[in-house]
């Protein structure tokens, strides 16, 4: 009993380091990947290539003063962030970093690289928590007492609600064509088998649509430019932050960044065949594991970087143009997709 | 053993904000305790068994719904609620009486229950789930959603405006 504790507490502590590590790693690529889009050098002074930037700014932003500004709603106005973080934190106890079914730690059997693998319902809680994170900036905004907070919150809200829909209707197609929930039988189909003997099976194959429209909606999800309306500091000033300071607004960093690490493991495993790789019959154990890890670093990162890639390079867009996206162009897109792949299924086009 | 602290836990912080969500001055709060009411039957669900249950009620109730709440009572700007005025002489008397109506009813159907134990392990999940609402109760799961689909517009007619 306390074997299997420990080893899921080593789970919990080795999962939530690595992603907050990341979190730290994508502050420094961001800025260093907005200075190459914008041909200019980026933080390097600190570190070499700057590497250190974002323990410097952490450390600035812990010493900063913490301001409470006079009529907020004091107690939602420090939940707020409360609930951003932890949401945005709970959503990886379900996500499958890599294999890890027959390995054992002293004697425990590891049951994959999750924190819950038996969780039958692991898409379900994860759509479920994610679906809460919204409280997080509207409560921020509206418990600011500002209208630049507030209009911020607005928005926001009435994007996730809109882009809620077509993610989850695209995700239904995975689990469609998984028959099953959990993130690690996603996965168990996408490895090991290809078409034409080099296309590997990813979702992604038969799911072009449906993954464009998980793409784009998760964007809208992360609140990330081109959908960054909640925060437009050409309008809102900073929207739903714009009255935190010190770890308060870092709080609202991290979350969005946690939010993206999250956004694009599940983009990994919904349609890239998560931490499978060709070849990956040949080993087994420990080394499976190590190999799977790195396959499910590397797409990860591509995903993280496509991230920053496209926050460099699109304008934001206007709030009519984000609504008739998201109801006129993806909802349609994602309906289309589920249609098709039912329609797939049963004339056994893809089994 | 661990299970039953849980229970009492969910328990009274689900009671306790229920209360807040009625009896709170202030519209937010009131939303926001109900959107801890509902996540403390989610959690009450899962701990019978029922965990995809538990996951759709966070997904559609606190994660949807309450969201549609809250958006309209920050519209509307939510001022707080001024201390009830001027009182019917009767309201007093006629509220204790429904209470204590309603009371009576409540502990007739809880007295009539047996203890009811933990769903079996197959009886929660997601799947058995769908097969009960694709199987038998196909008609009912569809007739309830084309009740949905009418009450949506009917709602659009009602705030149409004529032109």
């Amino acid at each position: 009993m306390w074997a299997e504790i420990t080893v899921s507490a080593a789970k919990v502590a080795v999962i939530a380091g690595t992603v907050l590590t990341l979190v730290a790693v994508m502050e420094w690529v961001e800025r260093r990947g907005a200075a190459f889009i914008q041909d200019r050098l980026g933080p390097n002074r600190v570190g070499p290539f700057g590497l250190f930037q974002p323990i410097v700014d952490a450390v600035k932003l812990l010493f900063k003063e913490d301001l409470t500004p006079a009529n907020v709603s004091r107690g939602l106005y420090l939940l707020a962030p409360m609930i951003s973080v932890s949401v945005a934190l709970l959503t990886f106890i379900v996500i499958p970093f890599g294999a890890g079914k027959d390995v054992t730690v002293f004697g425990v059997p590891l049951g994959g690289v999750e924190v819950a693998p038996d969780l039958g319902v692991g898409v379900l809680f994860l759509l479920a928590i994610g679906s809460l994170g919204v409280y997080g900036i509207v409560l921020a905004g509206w418990s600011s007492n500002n209208k630049y907070s507030l209009l911020g919150g607005l928005r926001s809200s009435a994007q996730l609600i809109s882009y809620e829909l077509s993610m989850t209707l695209a995700v239904l197609g995975v689990l469609l064509a998984t028959g099953s929930l959990r993130l690690d039988d996603v996965v168990a189909r996408q490895g090991g088998q290809f078409w034409f003997g080099v296309v590997p099976q990813w979702n992604v194959v038969p799911q072009i649509v449906g993954c464009i429209v998980f793409v784009v909606a998760v964007f809208a999800e992360t609140n990330r430019l081109p959908f960054d309306l909640a925060e437009a500091e050409t309008e809102l000033v900073a929207g739903y932050h714009v009255e935190y300071s010190s770890m308060k607004f870092a709080a609202f960093l991290m979350s969005e960044y946690m939010n993206m690490v999250t956004a694009s493991a599940l983009i990994v495993t919904l349609f890239f065949g998560g931490w499978t790789f060709p070849g990956m019959s040949r080993f087994s154990g420990w080394p499976l594991l190590a190999l799977s890890l790195v396959a499910f670093g590397i797409k990860l990162a591509f995903f993280l970087w496509l991230f920053v890639w496209v926050r460099w390079s699109l304008p934001r867009f206007r709030y009519d143009q984000l609504m008739r996206l998201g109801w006129k162009g993806l909802l349609p897109l994602a309906t289309l997709n589920l249609v098709w792949v039912g329609v797939a299924m049963a004339m056994g086009w893809i089994r | 053993m661990m299970g039953t602290a849980v229970f009492y836990l969910v328990a009274v912080v689900g009671v306790v904000s229920a209360i807040a969500a009625v009896s709170h001055k202030n519209p937010v709060v009131n939303v926001l305790s109900l959107v801890v009411t509902l996540f403390c039957i989610a959690v009450s669900y899962a701990l019978l068994g029922a965990e995809f249950l538990a996951a759709a009620q966070i997904l559609v109730y606190a994660g949807a719904i309450l969201v549609l709440f809250l958006f309209v009572v920050m519209l509307l700007g939510a001022p707080e609620e001024p201390p009830a005025g001027e009182r019917r002489p009767f309201q007093r008397a006629a509220g204790l009486a429904l209470a204590g109506i309603t009371a009576a009813g409540g502990v007739a159907v809880l007295a009539g229950i047996r203890a009811a134990g933990p769903a079996g392990a197959a009886q929660g999940t997601a799947d058995a789930l769908g097969r009960l609402l694709t199987g038998p109760y196909l008609f009912a799961f569809e007739f309830i959603s084309v009740l949905l689909l009418a009450a949506m517009v009917g709602a659009l007619m009602l705030v149409k405006r004529k032109h």
